[in-house]
């Protein structure tokens, strides 16, 4: 199974590189992917540097041109998707069908993934746009147990590839615009989620309240420590209980089923976190490298890694049927 | 082309009841749909599960006579399809959607269209169409209505409408938002059980369970595996506006308020019968329970509700 590494920055890529990725996945620096987040991805000059450095090590450069065209400016993302080509990027993780259809027919020899942000959940859906787009890939969506994962990758003419670490969508992804709601900005359009630019945190009193445009996402008491204001992992109140209605601020670990995912005929393994630092990546690399040799034991540095998780908890999502 | 057809101004909106997205139970949802069928004027009804396969059954054996009863009323009748289709119980169920042509389908997903071999289908809102390249790609295909996602924006709207004229635009335009859809159960959750051992408690909430900030801020609302807004979208103030960008139907989702009322409301401000600030204080009292929103049509925050002013075409 090929280990699909996060790039935020052409220093990320360098690091995940050098550290073992088969292949990194990054974007340009605007909306036409889905972490358009201040600070992070790529200029066009950095692209054509990265993509040198990393196939000089053997090692793939995917580009994620991963949000949905907004009427009008298409030629933003068609021109993304020219850019990576003429840039030598190994494939494009496309989600929008009238970028897949662009794609396909200017660009036919460039290989094209189907990203998670296309929400295709089935084995029917994915065949159709393998007919539709020749799609070589499709990256699953966080909704399905792992016999799911396995009867769906048994079925399609393409290949999976499937998050085993880093953040979690609670939601089916390219599909939420809870974050539109409460900000007017959306995954889907603009490629941020609870974007930081929306985000307030305020006393009152011994509790602090993290807050994403009018809405109190969270109050924390003294001495607990204040997360990030994503509203599927906030705690709210419903006929008068107050909980994680949703979520609890956790992130996704599936590394202990990597031996079921590689039975399974799923052809890569991808991390979350293009937001993340040097440290993160390597220890994930390094612990699923270890953990895919053979004959490797189970979890020597589950610690390391659940300190570098979100609330520093993990769940196993939708692999876990009992999480539904 | 001459006449009222020719001029965007005069254009007549057609207005179409979107799916129940809620689980009403079998009594419920038959009177419902017998009194839209005797009563609402409306062009078109959309029906049939997109939220939740688990829910299938409830209507199953009522779907003949309701379907029958709006047909006869002069309704065009449209069946949705699940919008999150992952278990092959849900496959089949959309294999046995697309293997009858009494009805037109609306899709609620791709899986469906190669079952559907060219015939002509309708795209409901959960479907991903931003922008006209996305349109042509799905009118190729048959499609000739497409119900855009409700987080678009009049702009948005305005330029699919012109580079794709070959299809109908549709815009949600009343009830509570579709916001997400999960593989989790977060009702059922909250009720103490999942999403397997559910017992259908979603149908105890026939308009969702209000989920409020812990400063008390109405916010959000549970519909099963899906979320929906807190607030009632209501697009009555922007009508002038949707019918200039071209849009041809207005979506009215099912609320637990009165739906012929609320249908009555709209017809009456698409037909300049009565001005929208009128039929805006007219739907308060049809459904008291819900504020107002409709911040999505002009690239806001969803939540928010932008009155026209009164000086405004």
């Amino acid at each position: 199974m090929q280990l699909i590494c996060p790039a935020g920055t052409p220093a990320a890529l360098h690091d995940a590189v050098d550290l073992g990725a088969d292949a990194v996945y990054c974007g340009f620096r605007d909306e036409t992917n889905a972490r358009n987040f201040p600070g992070l991805n790529f200029s066009r000059d950095e692209l054509e540097r990265e993509i040198a450095y990393a196939h000089s090590r053997g090692v793939h450069v995917l580009v994620a041109i991963n949000t949905f065209m907004r009427a009008g400016s298409e030629q933003l993302w068609e021109q993304a998707v020219d850019d990576a080509v003429r840039l030598g990027a190994d494939a494009l993780i496309l989600a929008d069908l009238g970028l897949l259809a662009y794609t396909a027919d200017k660009h036919p020899g460039a290989r094209r993934h189907l990203s998670v942000q296309a929400g295709a959940a089935n084995a029917d859906h994915i065949a159709f746009l393998v007919e539709a787009f020749g799609i070589k890939r499709a990256v699953l969506p966080r909704v399905l147990s792992l016999a799911e994962v396995a009867a769906l990758t048994r079925e399609v003419p393409c290949e999976t590839e499937v998050f085993v670490f880093g953040g979690l969508c609670v939601m089916e992804e390219g599909r939420c615009s809870l974050s539109s709601y409460a900000t007017g900005l959306s995954p889907n359009m603009h490629g941020v989620c609870s974007p930081a630019s929306h985000v307030r945190y305020r006393k009152d009193g011994d509790d602090m309240v993290s807050m994403l445009g009018d809405f109190t996402i969270n109050r924390f008491g003294a001495g607990e420590a204040a997360g990030y204001p994503t509203i599927c992992k906030g705690r709210f109140s419903a006929e008068g209980r107050d909980g994680y209605v949703f979520e609890d601020p956790v992130s996704l670990d599936a590394l202990a089923h990597l031996d079921t995912l590689h039975k399974a005929g799923v052809s890569a393994l991808k991390i979350e976190g293009r937001q993340r630092g040097r440290a993160y990546v390597a220890q994930v690399v390094k612990e699923i490298r270890r953990r895919l040799q053979p004959g490797a034991a189970g979890n020597v540095d589950a610690d390391v890694l659940r300190k570098m998780s979100e609330g520093q908890r993990t769940t196993e999502g939708s692999y876990d049927r009992r999480w539904r | 082309m001459t006449g009222a057809g020719a001029d965007p101004a005069l254009r007549r909106l057609a207005l179409t009841l979107g799916p129940v997205l809620f689980l009403w139970n079998e009594d419920r949802w038959r009177d419902f749909y017998f009194r839209v069928a005797d009563e609402a004027d409306l062009d078109t009804v959309v029906i049939g599960e997109t939220v939740c396969s688990k829910r299938e059954h409830f209507h199953a054996r009522s779907m003949d006579e309701v379907t029958e009863r709006l047909i006869r009323a002069g309704k065009t009748v449209r069946l949705a399809s699940l919008a999150l289709v992952t278990a092959s119980r849900e496959r089949k169920s959309v294999r046995r959607l697309a293997g009858q042509d009494s009805f037109e389908i609306e899709i609620g997903e791709l899986s469906v269209l190669p079952a559907l071999q060219g015939r002509p289908f309708a795209v409901g809102p959960m479907v991903n169409v931003y922008n006209a390249p996305t349109v042509e790609v799905l009118a190729k295909l048959g499609a000739r209505t497409i119900c855009l996602p409700p987080e678009l924006p009049l702009a948005s709207l305005e330029r699919i409408c012109v580079r794709a004229p070959s299809v109908a635009i549709e815009v949600f335009a009343f009830g509570k938002v579709p916001l997400a859809i999960s593989a989790r159960c977060a009702h059922a959750r909250f009720r103490g059980l999942t999403k397997d051992t559910c017992q259908f408690i979603c149908g105890e909430d026939p308009d969702g369970v209000a989920v409020d900030t812990l400063d008390g801020q109405r916010f959000l609302a549970l519909n099963g595996v899906q979320t929906v807004s807190g607030t009632c979208h209501v697009a009555l103030d922007d009508i002038e506006q949707l019918r200039a960008a071209g849009v041809l139907g207005l979506r009215l989702s099912p609320q637990t308020c009165d739906m012929v009322a609320v249908a009555q409301i709209y017809r009456a401000v698409a037909e300049r019968k009565l001005d929208a600030q009128a039929g805006r204080r007219r739907l308060s009292e049809v459904y008291p329970a819900a504020a107002f929103s409709n911040g999505f049509l002009h690239g806001r925050p969803g939540h928010e509700l932008i009155e026209r002013t009164a000086d405004a075409r």
